[in-house]
């Protein structure tokens, strides 16, 4: 079944599942505990933080483990506001990062006292850096946030141009590497990152932990209280299993991006959006190809609503904008940043691949897309008038 | 699939008989806080999950549609335009027509789906609709404008069976729906205070209560709050009760009068279908003109339309009749018809079409 929904979720790597069962079946021990089985579930847990560290060019001690990549941003966000004096809580994000770093800096807008400002992009869901240089206040920006590459366009953001202007404001800046910590990859160091975002799954491993990377001397305050654990910045019991299928996928993806894995995605890319373009000319492709394997595209006269159904139907995966709350299908603020109206946003299907995509993926979605449009061409024909048409218009 | 107990057995059905099912939940609302209230309204987040729940259980494919800004448009504004009009709308008949049924059955057939399975109790046999078998539940009211093109495409399981039947049902096939609530009002008021709810859209609009000869008799804070044959709210002292008559927005007046002043002999339908196609030609019928009235034997006198050969239907498929106004001369009066509800015609338990009250006449 062709699966083409990397950037909603990566399939778990083989070498994920293996480092994850030996811990899944001995007995369980909890990493902070000072007996044997402790230690032993301790090293895999510090294992797993090397090879984290290693995937975005940091040093193990400051990577935080966190639930997520929802609650590395959440934290990154909230923790750096409860950090500053009030009259320093001026945070500056991207229109188009997540909603876990829009949502959070909503919460400290209204909740504790911050002001947000947000920085406009270009066509291709691009940050436009003079834009974004005249809304940093020296002293009173606390936190930039900029996204290594897009979730739902794929563009990728000029990190380190946006890192020396935080800097030079004396703001910190947060970086939301969950898509793009693989490919196209991600330099903590190089490029001048406070704060990194990671999600586990993402990556290949599996769901349910991720990571907020933690340059030395930033200062942040913890969300979770309790037992002390990652030096008091994420309290709770390291979940060791999940944590080693973690860093193994964190392994096997800098493994294939020093294969030239980018490029074999770009090359698949292609071939999807050729077989797209065949069956559709005037498709419209948003955004820059930051993340090789991601495409997204509109369909003109289409409604993403009725193309998931249909290639659900023929076992093809893929997604369109985000899914709201009760699941339904909402126009995208990222393509609305665009400068997409929310009718074209409705038109957008987004496809990605990774890892474990093949030709045959590619091209078993192109003949699913081809059915699909048929059958919407085919009652098309028979009502005389377009199938997206809105009801009683 | 609302998430209610009816929509779920209607899934549940349609999979016994064997047909390729797949449940589909509209979004109507899109209000952040309207999304997280449980409870009396319909369509909120849990109602999302509870008839997605439902799907898992029969293993059938489900997604959730955003038709909010069609419901808003066609049926939520239209019902405050309504009221501000002066007349008393019927939201649950124009979302059939225009998101619900209608409109959901063209998305579907689009897909290449043959048919739409709802819960609504009414049954459809041999492309006619006809009344549901549980009197007390019977929903062909509002589905009175639907033509032969979509009736043809329509399941209606639950058409002959009970409320009590379909909870049984539910409960047998141990669907996690079997003992919710109802939803009964108006599914966008909440807590059903329509009063309230038009005063927070249109804002208070005081003006005057007045008898037939036009002398005034007290005041109120819209006369979007009163519909015909209101008795309650009217803040007038008077000897005997006194009605709503009609209504008056543009002098903000509401007229009242005396009970046998309500008596109403004629009425007047347009925008009238037929569940046939066919144009209504002249003959006898019972009518029912409110959602939960009683019928009335009529006399129906089809009426020129002022435009002859438009389309009588919002889809205005050509096969729709273009005499759409019809004169309904009752067997005995009725009281309080209030324009803007639907007049539906049946002959027995067929439902021979219906058309909006315009007017109605002592």
């Amino acid at each position: 079944m062709p699966y083409l929904d990397y950037a909603a979720s990566a399939p778990l790597r083989p070498e994920a599942l293996a480092a994850m069962l030996p811990l899944l079946e001995r007995p369980a021990a909890n990493p902070s505990s000072q007996h044997t089985q402790g230690r032993a579930a301790r090293a895999a847990v510090e294992t797993a933080r090397e090879q984290v560290a290693a995937l975005v060019g940091a040093d193990p001690g400051e990577v935080v483990f966190t639930s997520g990549g929802t609650e590395a941003d959440n934290l990154a966000v909230k923790g750096t506001v409860l950090a500053r004096a009030p009259e320093a809580r001026h945070l500056v994000c991207s229109a188009v990062e997540h909603h876990a770093v829009l949502d959070a800096a909503a919460w400290a807008q209204a909740d504790a006292g911050a002001q947000v400002d947000l920085a406009p992009v270009d066509n291709l869901g691009r940050v436009e850096l003079d834009r974004l240089a005249a809304l940093l206040q020296p002293g009173r920006t606390a936190l930039v946030a900029v996204m290594a590459a897009n979730n739902e366009v794929g563009t990728g953001q000029p990190v380190a141009a946006v890192a020396e202007l935080a800097h030079a404001a004396g703001a910190v800046l947060l970086c939301d590497a969950v898509q793009a910590a693989g490919l196209p990859g991600v330099d903590m160091a190089a490029d001048g990152i406070h704060l990194l975002a990671l999600a586990s799954h993402k990556l290949g491993g599996p769901t349910g932990v991720g990571a907020l990377v933690v340059r030395p001397g930033t200062s942040l305050r913890p969300l979770v209280h309790g037992g002390g654990q990652e030096r008091g910045l994420r309290s709770g019991t390291l979940p060791a299993a999940a944590l080693a299928g973690f860093g193994a996928a964190a392994a096997a993806a800098l493994t294939d991006r020093r294969a030239g894995a980018a490029t074999t995605l770009a090359t698949l890319r292609s071939r999807l959006l050729t077989g797209l373009r065949t069956l559709v000319p005037d498709l419209d492709v948003n955004g820059d190809p930051g993340l090789p394997g991601l495409l997204s595209v509109r369909f003109p006269g289409r409604r993403a609503e009725d193309l998931l159904l249909l290639l659900d139907r023929y076992g093809v995966a893929c997604s369109a904008g985000s899914a709201c709350a009760s699941g339904a299908v909402t126009p995208s603020h990222v393509l609305v940043a665009m400068g997409r109206d929310p009718a074209e946003a409705r038109e957008t299907v987004r496809f990605s691949l990774g890892h474990a995509s093949t030709e045959a993926d590619v091209d078993a979605a192109v003949a699913a897309v081809a059915k699909a449009l048929a059958v919407l061409a085919t009652a098309e024909g028979r009502t005389g008038s377009p199938a997206a048409q809105g009801v009683g218009r | 699939m609302s998430g209610g107990v009816d929509s779920s057995v209607t899934a549940a059905l349609a999979v016994e008989a064997g047909w390729d099912v797949t449940g589909v939940h509209l979004k109507l609302a899109d209000t952040p806080g309207h999304l997280q209230v449980q409870g009396k309204g319909c369509c909120t987040l849990a109602d999302a999950d509870d008839a997605r729940r439902v799907a898992g259980t029969l293993a059938i494919p489900f997604y959730v549609w955003d038709m909010a800004e069609d419901f808003q448009r066609a049926v939520v504004d239209d019902f405050a335009a309504e009221y501000a009009g002066g007349r008393t709308p019927n939201p649950c008949a124009r979302c059939n027509e225009q998101v619900k049924v209608v409109g959901l059955l063209a998305r579907a057939r689009a897909l290449g789906f043959d048919a739409l399975a709802t819960g609504h109790y009414a049954r459809v046999e041999d492309g006619r609709l006809y009344r549901g078998a549980d009197a007390a539940k019977d929903q062909s009211y509002v589905l009175y404008m639907l033509g032969p093109d979509e009736l043809r495409h329509l399941r209606l399981p639950l058409g002959r069976l009970t409320k009590p039947e379909v909870r049984a049902t539910a409960a047998r096939l141990g669907l996690r729906t079997a003992a919710k609530p109802e939803s009964y009002d108006v599914c966008f008021v909440p807590d059903g205070d329509t009063a309230g709810w038009l005063e927070r859209r249109f804002g208070a609009r005081p003006g005057q209560v007045v008898d037939t000869a036009g002398r005034v008799l007290g005041h109120h804070r819209g006369a979007y709050r009163y519909t015909v044959g209101q008795r309650r709210g009217l803040g007038i002292a008077a000897p005997t009760p006194r009605y709503v008559l009609r209504v008056e927005p543009a002098a903000g007046r509401v007229v009242v009068g005396e009970r046998a002043d309500l008596a109403i002999t004629t009425v007047e339908l347009e925008r009238t279908t037929t569940t046939d196609g066919r144009p209504l030609g002249p003959r006898h019928a019972r009518v029912r003109l409110r959602a939960h009235g009683t019928e009335i034997g009529c006399r129906v006198v089809p009426l020129e339309d002022p435009t002859p050969g438009a389309p009588a239907h919002p889809h205005g498929a050509a096969t729709r009749p273009n005499r759409t106004r019809v004169r309904l001369e009752l067997d005995e009066p009725s009281d309080a018809v209030a324009p803007g509800q639907a007049g539906v015609l049946y002959d027995g338990d067929l439902v021979l079409g219906g058309g909006t009250v315009s007017a109605s006449h002592a």
